[in-house]
């Protein structure tokens, strides 16, 4: 078809994946500083804050699988792994084992980047492998039982304070500035926007397409691995059974509610850490106001599909 | 009697005219020819006549009553079916299926009626030169049938208008031998098309009439025979006759200054690859421009994409500038100074979704930056410089691609190539799609950087370009290379002789 010059789309089409999330913040917020009790008190908002750290760090791996037009559903699982590794190396010291729930976080990805760059499978295909299998693997590693983590060093990552914030919201924070920093000025962060826009082409232009895809899920699994041992701290336990459960979805969530479009090309990483929040508000807001869970479902069921629909982007014209 | 008229319609979009005051009309059993450069305001006509935009003034009447096409759909119940250059059909499933799709019959039951549905789909293809069985996958017919099948369905739905735009360009001679004889019987049954192409010739022998758009302004509309070929370029792009008549119709110059014994900087010896490549060599001088020609299937893209990386080699050897390729991939091919501009624009040129920035800087991304961190100063050099050289009309460096018309995003591609500062450049139909100014500006550029001294391998179909542009032409056939014109030898003549030589006896396969 023969494209003219003409660029015609209407303002709020381009608005509402942009800035919607961040608007719907505000009015949340709004809400909650007229109507409910005690939500600005700090112990309150620390709570929001510890709560949705390990998402925003799982959901900055998925933005970035997502900008290459593919999806990580493994990501659960790779939490789990790495919560039932740390036991096992805690004797080592904390380095060590975080060193190896890392390490673990690096073969997943190596595996889902090879599965999807090299063998040609459909990521969400390639990564349900993982999804299924690293869990089991987890599961086996940790002999199914829950374990006590009484390592003080790894406790202050999960549970611990500096300069007044939890060390987890640090932690993230530094997360969302690396991985914005990496999208935005990185060659590695170009080519990752390139190849979710078209990927024959960018392959055509000469660049290392596979091994951008590997890094890809190679960060994203890393990144998840990272959550899981943070959960591990957090929590003072290793259930491999119970960490990461279903936060694949809650990730993939906070990316398209953040505007960041699943047929790739684009990722909005301030965008997810905000839809990651938002979708923590909600929940938080219908609990304080004693609503029950399945309207909570409901209320994010609708966030998702207003969100998809805003971010709806044809891919070329 | 008008079948459908356009009285003095105008559409703007914010910053632009697209049509100003245009008038058309179109009688029944009238194959209206709509021409004009990218932009000229041609797919926003159509997209009027179709109900896709709405005129902001004007009137529209249809079969001499005034009328309103809120959607496509309205638009298509009323009979007028609309054929794009991408067949919008489903692939997976079966021929029959797509034709019958949303108006299948049905048994006394209300089940769908298999038998009836097959046999009266063989029976309307067979009209339209496909004989295939109609229970195979649309997907598995090559591209010319699938267009048949687009064009049997649109003709079905009770059409009394229907729009082709492009739609050659995906097909084979054959088919479009067999298609202009649909058009034909189209026409004695009282339809009225509106047929949209850039190919001259076959304007010339299927349309009665024409409207020649520019700048959303009407500036010719009459009988099409009556219309000098020379005449309706010039009108088409508003430049003065004489000069079009002095420059020919291609940008090209002529021959390249080439040291007839300079070494060759590609060398191509021996490449074969399972079933479509057998034992292609040829070789390519620093500022030469060699042409491949043959017809489509003939292995000229899978050529140039083994060359670039980018396809399956089974033997032979490629080398730039005396050093061979080992195991060639594209990241090897373009770091050896081979740049491929593939056949397929949207699909394998452009990233549509990113900037004119993005696209342009895309392969050179290192080469741009320190420690893996972008330097945007100097990508905005290499962008402006480029933008300028090319003169690549976007609204800016940060405007998408997919919004620029074709003959623009097809500078962008260039311009990605470019910076890439290659030895060799490969071009698969560069000039396919775009409108005739920007056309004779890529080609003037092949030229340019030929006379610069790079090796140009040249693809196309437009025999004259093939032939304007290149200093020697390889020709190929299944595979295989079966002649080269040299000097006094490039003529159309000679090419399509070669061609016809090469293809006496054997039967044309099929794909």
């Amino acid at each position: 078809m023969t494209t003219e010059t003409v660029a015609i789309r209407p303002r709020l089409k381009n608005w509402l994946p942009a800035y919607g999330v961040y608007a719907a913040i505000v009015l949340l917020v709004l809400y909650n500083v007229a109507f409910t009790p005690n939500f600005l008190a700090w112990s309150n908002l620390r709570i929001q804050l510890i709560q949705v750290a390990p998402v925003v760090i799982v959901a900055l791996g998925m933005a970035l699988v997502i900008g290459t037009e593919g999806i990580d559903l493994s990501v659960g699982s790779v939490m789990a792994l790495a919560a039932a590794l740390i036991p096992l190396y805690l004797g080592y010291g904390v380095l060590a084992a975080i060193l190896v729930s890392l390490l673990a976080g690096v073969l997943v990805g190596l595996v889902n980047g090879t599965l999807v760059a090299r063998v040609g499978l459909q990521p969400i295909v390639a990564t349900l492998a993982l999804f299924v299998g690293g869990r089991g693997l987890a599961l086996v590693i940790s002999g199914g039982r829950l374990k006590d983590i009484r390592n003080d060093d790894l406790i202050f990552l999960g549970s611990g304070d500096f300069l007044g914030l939890p060390m987890l919201v640090w932690i993230a924070a530094l997360l969302v500035l690396v991985v914005a920093f990496v999208v935005r000025r990185t060659v590695f962060g170009r080519r990752l926007l390139a190849i979710g826009g078209n990927r024959p082409a960018t392959e055509l232009a000469g660049v290392p397409v596979k091994r951008v895809l590997i890094t890809v899920y190679v960060l994203c699994s890393v990144l998840a691995s990272i959550a899981g041992l943070l959960a591990v701290a957090r929590i003072q336990s290793s259930d491999a059974s119970a960490v990461g459960l279903l936060i694949e979805l809650s990730a993939i969530t906070a990316v398209v509610v953040g505007g960041t479009p699943l047929t790739g090309g684009r990722v909005r990483v301030l965008g997810t850490v905000a839809g990651a929040l938002l979708m923590q508000l909600v929940v938080a807001t219908m609990i304080k106001h004693n609503l029950p869970s399945s309207s909570t479902e409901m209320v994010q069921a609708a966030i998702i599909l207003i969100a998809v629909y805003a971010a709806r982007e044809r891919k070329s014209r | 009697m008008a079948l459908l008229e356009v009285l003095d319609v105008s559409k703007e979009f914010p910053g632009v005219r697209a049509l100003d005051g245009v008038s058309f009309t179109l009688r029944p059993g009238e194959v209206h020819a709509l021409v004009g450069e990218n932009g000229a305001g041609k797919s926003t006509l159509i997209k009027v006549l179709t109900g896709v935009h709405q005129p902001d003034g004007g009137e529209l009447r249809y079969r001499d009553e005034p009328a309103r096409f809120a959607t496509p759909m309205d638009a298509q119940r009323a009979g007028i079916s609309t054929i794009y250059q991408e067949v919008n059909l489903i692939p997976l499933m079966s021929v029959a299926h797509n034709l019958f799709l949303g108006r299948e019959p049905r048994t006394r039951l209300g089940l769908l009626d298999e038998a009836r549905m097959h046999r009266e789909a063989g029976e309307i293809l067979r009209r339209y030169g496909v004989t295939t069985d109609v229970r195979r996958q649309l997907g598995t017919l090559a591209l010319g049938a699938q267009q048949m099948v687009a064009l049997a369905r649109a003709v079905m739905i009770d059409a009394k208008v229907v729009i082709m735009d492009e739609p050659t360009s995906s097909l084979e001679p054959r088919e479009v031998e067999t298609l202009f004889g649909v058009i034909r019987d189209l026409h004695a049954q009282g339809i009225g098309i509106v047929y949209v192409s850039h190919r001259l010739d076959e304007l010339y022998r299927i349309c009665d009439t024409v409207t020649i758009l520019r700048d959303g302004r009407v500036v010719h509309t009459g009988e099409l025979a009556a219309l000098e070929r020379i005449r309706l370029v010039s009108l088409m792009l508003g430049r003065d006759m004489s000069a079009v008549r002095r420059e020919g119709f291609t940008g090209f110059a002529g021959e390249h200054a080439t040291a007839a014994d300079a070494a060759p900087v590609l060398e191509v010896t021996g490449l074969s690859s399972r079933r479509r490549l057998h034992d292609i060599s040829f070789a390519v001088r620093p500022g030469e421009v060699v042409g491949l020609g043959g017809l489509l299937g003939a292995g000229r893209s899978e050529t140039i994409k083994a060359i670039g990386g980018a396809y399956p080699v089974d033997s032979g050897r490629v080398a730039v500038g005396g050093r061979e390729l080992k195991r060639p991939t594209t990241v090897r091919a373009v770091r050896a100074g081979i740049a491929t501009q593939p056949e397929d624009r949207k699909a394998e040129g452009i990233v549509a979704g990113l900037s004119v920035r993005e696209n342009i800087a895309l392969a050179v991304l290192p080469r741009l930056s320190r420690f893996g961190l972008v330097s945007d100063r100097r990508i905005d050099e290499i962008v402006r410089t480029y933008m300028d050289r090319l003169q690549i009309k976007a609204s800016g460096p940060d405007q998408r691609v997919g919004d620029l018309s074709g003959g623009n995003q097809q500078k962008v591609l260039l311009a990605r190539l470019l910076a890439t500062r290659p030895r060799i450049l490969l071009l698969d139909e560069p000039t396919r799609g775009i409108d005739v100014g920007a056309k004779a500006e890529v080609q003037s550029l092949v030229d340019e950087l030929a006379g610069e001294g790079l090796g140009v391998v040249l693809v196309s179909s437009d025999a004259e370009e093939l032939i304007e542009g290149a200093d020697r032409v390889v020709v190929l056939r299944d595979g295989a290379v079966v002649g080269e014109l040299r000097g006094d030898d490039v003529t159309t003549e000679a090419l399509l002789q070669t061609i016809a030589a090469a293809a006496e006896g054997e039967t044309p396969d099929d794909h």
